[in-house]
């Protein structure tokens, strides 16, 4: 049985690494921690001992290719032992490829979380997946990748002349020929430079970031940077769907599920997107993409950071399915055992900070969708109904927009029908 | 627990050799043996300080940033700067008189195997440094080194970074320019990086620096920042 050689983590902020030479060759022995490989990573280079002594069977990443870590690389077995079909299933995907899993997976915020290199070129736009414009990015291969990084050249803006229009090593070098006077893009946003975090001699710790902050850091940079954010506010009563839930608890929690407030919530919202499909689109370039399926997004807050697991179709779910999904893809957020598929697709997106008594909060959308619905704290406040003062169960729900393709209009009628929804909950829909 | 607790506090200990100026070559094989020498625990972690003869070396990766080097192979041999091909990553770099480059001989375990932090630790050392002469140096993410001026918007890269690890024993690693003569840079792109120069310590404080000085406080600052007890500091 062969010895899977794997790429090492070489620190806890390091997600991948690139294969620079095999010391050893196919065929040839080697001993248990003898050198086997060597990797780079940021100005590193590393050599990387061999996990087992036999005979170097297979590489199956070769040098100059990038790969995440944990990536199998090759396969370390016994003199003439050949690969077993069993272990030809663990194929080494395509570098980019890998790339584009171990980020999903850690990915707080889905697909636009995959376009790690912001444009400095004006902004992007969202892109549906599959488009040129994704290809190009995706399938290019690491040294293009690498050489857009660190020239900061978004390659998306670049026009292919590889398969498929991918951005080939000579497109991107010529394009920086071209570049030799700088372009606006390159010297307009100074990125990169930052004020100090901290002046010499403060009293400080300084820790790496998790490949899981990193990325949301990335992904709301970049939303912040991509979509035209407006934001509106709305009170609505809650107190109907209060009373049905006191009503139908036990109904629920005998079915296994629990009857939350979200679940009214997205049950609603699940109706007002179906009214106004603008508000479940994506922007791509000139084009508006209007998404025939409601995949619902759902932020969950973990320890270490923020995911947003998707329940797919989630309008053609029943309630009481919906609040069960809903709380199965929480729960295995927070174990961390959610598929990459999972996190994935989401066409808008709910996040729920007044669980903690926010009264409402100011959402950052999550690309490459077009809106947010942020809920704030559902409890019991005065209010004035037919000039009488009343208690009341509230909450104020905020909607967050892309005012490049919602008007504020448009963004108040879907809030209003929401609100409509919700305050006249038809107790026959549970 | 208590093999733990020894293990680490004899790891603690740090051997600094200065060893004036040394050509690279002889320095790289002094380099190669120490490092079995640290993996065999025949010497206790090391930081080697020398200075090089003008040279411009190369990295591993690519044509190791050959295309970076800037000059005719007849003017580099006419300034007698020499071209030697290193082990180590990065791209191309210039060393030379005034420059003080630091190799860290470092076993990285058992509490410090992270590359990242250990190129951190490495900008720190340098940015402790700049301070005490009263400048305010910092990172640029994405661009490894320690760099002057950023928050004027025109950094300039004081300090850079090239390290190799071998089962996490360190090598190669920082070159510090205190007076060195900046115009040499300009026969390389530094480390491919074309739209940002280079600086020294006494370009930056305007006033001449003795290199013996500055590396006493590299020394004092890697001891602080490694967490490790200095020996042999004569030289």
């Amino acid at each position: 049985m062969a010895t899977p050689v794997t790429m090492p983590q070489m620190g806890e902020s390091i997600a991948e690494g690139t294969i620079v030479r095999w010391i050893k060759k196919v065929g040839d022995t080697v001993d248990r921690d003898e050198p086997l490989f060597e990797i780079s990573t940021d100005k590193v280079d590393a050599e990387i001992p061999s996990p087992a002594a036999g005979v170097l069977l297979q590489i199956k990443v070769n040098e100059g290719e990038t790969v995440a870590v944990d990536s199998v690389v090759g396969l370390i077995g016994a003199a003439g032992e050949t690969v077993a079909a069993g272990e030809a299933v663990a194929e080494p995907a395509a570098p980019a490829s890998t790339r584009a899993v171990a980020t999903a997976v850690s990915a707080p915020a889905t697909a636009a979380a995959r376009s790690p290199y912001p444009s400095a070129n004006g902004a992007p736009g969202s892109r549906a997946p599959g488009s040129v414009e994704d290809l190009r990015r995706r399938k290019s291969s690491p040294v293009v990748r690498r050489i857009a990084h660190d020239h900061n050249v978004n390659i998306e803006s670049l026009s292919g002349s590889g398969i498929g229009g991918r951005v080939t090593k000579r497109d991107i070098l010529g394009y920086l020929d071209r570049a030799e006077t700088p372009a606006p893009a390159h010297t307009g946003t100074p990125i990169g430079l930052r004020i100090p975090a901290y002046q010499p001699g403060e009293n400080i710790e300084v820790k790496p970031l998790s490949v899981m902050r990193r990325k949301i850091a990335e992904h709301m940079v970049l939303s912040r940077r991509t979509s035209a954010h407006v934001h509106t506010v709305f009170h609505v009563d809650f107190t109907t769907v209060d009373g049905i839930r006191r009503q139908k608890k036990a109904e629920y929690e005998q079915a296994g599920a629990r009857l939350t407030y979200m679940t009214f919530v997205a049950r609603a919202c699940c109706e007002s997107l179906r009214a106004y499909p603008v508000l479940n689109a994506a922007l791509d370039g000139d084009t508006i993409v209007y998404k025939k399926d409601v995949n619902l997004g759902i932020a969950v807050a973990l320890d270490s950071g923020l995911i947003v697991p998707v329940v797919k179709n989630a309008d053609t779910l029943a309630p009481v399915d919906l609040s069960k999904t809903i709380a199965d893809l929480a729960e295995r957020a927070r174990a961390k055992q959610l598929k990459p598929e999972e996190v994935h697709a989401g066409t808008f997106t709910i996040t729920n900070p007044g669980q903690l008594g926010a009264q409402f909060g100011l959402p950052i959308i999550n690309q490459p969708q077009v809106a947010i619905l942020c809920v704030g704290a559902v409890e019991k406040r005065a209010v004035v109904v037919n000039d009488e003062l009343v208690i009341r169960t509230m909450s104020y729900l905020t909607l967050g927009f892309d005012h490049r393709l919602i008007d504020g209009f448009a963004a108040d009628e879907f809030m209003a029908d929401l609100k409509r929804r919700i305050e006249h909950f038809d107790p026959a829909s549970l | 627990m208590a093999s733990i607790f020894a293990k680490a506090s004899a790891d603690r200990r740090l051997e600094v050799r200065r060893l004036g100026t040394v050509g690279y070559s002889e320095a790289l094989a002094m380099q190669r043996a120490l490092v079995e020498e640290r993996r065999a625990g025949r010497v206790p972690d090391l930081l080697i300080l020398l200075q090089h003869p003008a040279v411009i070396t190369l990295g591993v990766k690519g044509d190791g940033g050959r295309s970076n080097v800037v000059a005719t192979p007849e003017r580099l041999s006419e300034l007698g700067i020499a071209v030697e091909e290193t082990g180590r990553g990065g791209d191309v770099t210039y060393h030379g008189p005034g420059q003080i480059v630091g190799y860290p001989i470092v076993d990285l375990r058992p509490d410090r195997q992270d590359v990242h932090r250990y190129v951190r630790d490495l900008e720190e050392v340098m940015i402790r440094t700049c301070a005490d002469y009263g400048l305010t140096a910092g990172r640029i993410s994405g661009l490894t080194g320690t760099w002057l001026g950023i928050e004027t918007g025109v950094a300039e890269k004081i300090g850079a970074i090239g390290v190799r690890i071998s089962r996490w024993i360190t090598s190669h690693g920082f070159a510090f320019n205190v007076s060195t003569r900046l115009d040499h840079f300009q026969l390389i792109v530094p480390c491919g990086i074309s739209d940002r120069g280079v600086t020294s310590l006494e370009k930056a404080t305007g006033r001449p620096v003795a290199v013996e000085e500055a590396e006493d406080r590299v020394i004092k600052h890697f001891a602080s920042v490694f967490d490790r007890d200095v020996h042999g500091l004569e030289p």
